[in-house]
């Protein structure tokens, strides 16, 4: 079992009022980009924060290559960087002085300097981090993160708030460090950000596991690649839906609904036909090929970003 | 790419965290002020309000009448006395408000109006009488003198310098250790910190290194200003001294440490500090000595760690008292000091 990086078994914290992680099993391997997609509040968060040896599990097993926190927690801390949500790093210092700091903790690590450089931060390296823009921030605390050269980097929420160009910077940054064999497991909401980066994704959702698998497959699994977005009125009931060849599933979204189908050709000219048949009038209609928000919808019936 | 060697050579993690601290404190002007400005400030407006001039004189009051011409005279002789004519009604008014400590009337002989529960109004009363008197004729029986004790080391400011000092080395050493970790705490920066294999005891002793750093600072500040304005005197061993204000700087440091183990927030940690600091402030000789309590609650004001400080600290400078006269103070400062250390490290909250 070499290969396994990070694992967890049965793992459970509850919190007074809420499961925020209910029996969830994890396996990364090494080399690959494995990440926790789910909604806000879904437990991603409090999932990576157990796995980084932050925060203890009321029961469960976590073993991070090879080893227990419990038993090993120097050593861990030497071989895995952590990137958490939102980090704040003391705002009067500047960036370099930030890189020496966190260089001094690791025996053995990456140069300060030339990591700046590697993350297009040399020029900031004199500015103090509260003068630095969200993306540059968040590019710092991921290069605290790989300062200790790690085997395994763990980034949380890596992109939330970032504008397009910083979030593609960010992307890069994973990239190269999986270029030299790092493993890397992050949590995001953003469906995009998973497909791009992530060999495989988990899906969570109220501490459960509720799809697990490369994002190809997870799409496959909504047999219909493609999805119809339209609005109604009134709005037209879900069995007169079911009509339309190659109907896999339909969710509400507001005044309309969101189908989903085999093919554009055919099913769009039924579903107007359907509307008319009905006395409606169609509203705004759009299609795009099935994502993995396509995907959390028809698994809880909830959108991703906005629940 | 993700090049290990080049670049300045990697320093100890002690002394990372020791200049990180202290160059976060020199970017931070409110904090700057507050350890070396306010102290200052402080010992000036005393010193100026206690500094050593002729005790005032007290207004007295004297009612318009045939004798108050020579009675006006009379007084005006006494150096502790300031009189002024009054109509019969304006002088009781003045004498009800305050303005006077005494209203003299009566024709042939003096009749004395005062409240006597007011000390400066029995002083007035015997001064005037015996002005009275004399001018009258009365022949005193000796010639007695006045020694006055006026010499350096035992002035107010001579009692208040000290005094300062150890309310300065309990302020920054509780405030300094305890705003920074509850507000790292609160920023998570802390938690980002355990992250790493940083050692947590190094982070502890980094915060305490940095503060001594300061500390020699604002203790030889506040020494030389009162030398210089006030001509405060170290009249004991300048080593000594010194030792001491590490050693408050170490007990108080502690205490703050303790104070900011758990608090999640800066609300929280204020409000304790000023519950820890208050008795202090009040009990443990700042601004007056503490003899004026009952007898019953010094054993408990001299075991308090700014006590402590504060009588060594008045032992070493006004007194030039030796170490052996001074370590039971020593001895309580440690205990304190190591006590909270302790403790904090053992209930610390890192997140």
């Amino acid at each position: 079992m070499d290969d396994l990086v990070v694992s967890c078994k049965g793992l459970r914290k509850y919190y007074a009022d809420v499961k925020a992680v209910d029996g969830l099993d994890l396996s990364v391997i090494r080399g690959e980009c494995f990440g926790l997609l789910g909604p806000n509040g879904a437990g991603k968060t409090t999932t990576i924060e157990i796995l980084e040896g932050l925060t203890p599990a009321n029961s469960g097993e976590v073993r991070v290559l090879g080893m227990s926190w419990s038993d090993d927690e120097r050593e861990l801390r030497e071989r895995i960087g952590i990137s958490l949500q939102e980090t704040q790093l003391n705002e009067k210092l500047t960036v370099l002085e930030t890189m020496r700091l966190f260089r001094s903790f690791y025996k053995s690590g990456l140069d300060p300097e030339e990591l700046l450089r590697d993350l297009s931060l040399d020029e900031k390296r004199d500015a103090r981090v509260g003068k630095l823009s969200g993306g540059q921030k968040q590019r710092l605390a991921v290069a605290c993160a790989l300062i200790g050269d790690p085997e395994v980097l763990f980034l949380d929420e890596p992109t939330t708030g970032l504008d397009p160009q910083s979030r593609l910077q960010l992307w890069e940054v994973v990239a190269r460090f999986r270029a030299k064999q790092g493993t890397v497991l992050l949590t995001t909401h953003y469906m995009e950000e998973a497909e791009r980066l992530c060999d495989r994704i988990a899906i969570v959702d109220h501490g459960h596991l509720i799809a697990l698998g490369t994002p190809k497959e997870l799409i496959a699994r909504l047999e219909a690649p493609n999805v119809i977005e339209f609005t109604s009125d009134p709005i037209v009931a879900a069995d007169a839906l079911a009509e339309v060849s190659g109907f896999h599933g339909a969710t509400r979204r507001g005044d309309g609904w969101l189908l989903r189908v085999d093919s554009l050709a055919v099913a769009v000219p039924q579903l107007i036909a359907i509307v008319e048949r009905n006395g409606g009038r169609l509203g705004a209609l759009s299609t795009h090929a099935a994502t993995l928000e396509d995907l959390f919808v028809s698994l809880t019936g909830r959108e991703l970003r906005d629940v | 790419m993700f090049k290990k060697t080049g670049g300045a050579p990697v320093r100890h993690p002690l002394i990372e965290l020791t200049s990180v601290r202290t160059k976060e404190f020199l970017r931070e002007t409110e904090a700057l002020f507050w350890v070396f400005g306010f102290p200052l400030l402080l010992a000036l407006a005393l010193g100026f309000a206690f500094r050593s001039k002729p005790p005032d004189r007290i207004p007295v009051g004297v009612v318009d009448g045939p004798a108050a011409r020579q009675r006006l005279q009379a007084l005006a002789q006494s150096p502790a006395l300031l009189p002024r004519l009054f109509s019969a009604q304006e002088g009781r008014e003045a004498l009800r408000r305050g303005k006077i400590s005494l209203l003299i009337e009566g024709d042939a002989a003096p009749v004395y109006g005062y409240d006597p529960t007011r000390p400066d109004a029995r002083t007035a009363r015997v001064e005037a009488d015996d002005a009275l008197q004399t001018a009258a004729g009365r022949r005193n029986v000796f010639a007695s003198q006045d020694l006055k004790v006026q010499e350096q080391g035992s002035r107010y400011i001579d009692f208040l310098v000290p005094g300062l000092l150890g309310m300065n080395l309990m302020g920054t050493g509780m405030w300094g250790m305890g705003f920074t970790i509850v507000n790292a705490r609160m920023k998570k920066l802390l938690k980002r910190l355990v992250a790493t294999p940083m050692r947590k005891s190094h982070y502890l002793i980094a915060q305490f290194l940095s503060r001594l750093i300061f500390l020699v600072l604002e203790v030889t500040i506040l020494v030389a200003f009162g030398w210089i304005v006030f001509h405060v005197r170290v009249n004991g061993s300048i080593a000594l001294l010194a030792f001491l204000c590490l050693l408050g700087g170490f007990t108080f440091s502690g205490v703050g440490l303790l104070v900011a183990s758990r608090a999640r927030t800066l609300e929280a940690v204020s409000g304790m500090m000023n519950l820890v600091m208050m008795p202090m402030w009040l009990c443990s000789g700042v601004f007056f000595s503490y003899e004026r309590f009952p007898d019953s609650a010094k054993p408990l004001i001299r075991a308090l760690p700014l006590t402590a400080l504060n009588d060594a600290l008045r032992g070493v400078m006004n007194d030039a008292a030796a170490t052996t006269a001074i370590l039971p103070q020593i001895a309580i400062l440690l205990a304190w000091g190591l006590i909270t250390f302790v403790a904090a490290l053992k209930i610390f909250r890192w997140q």
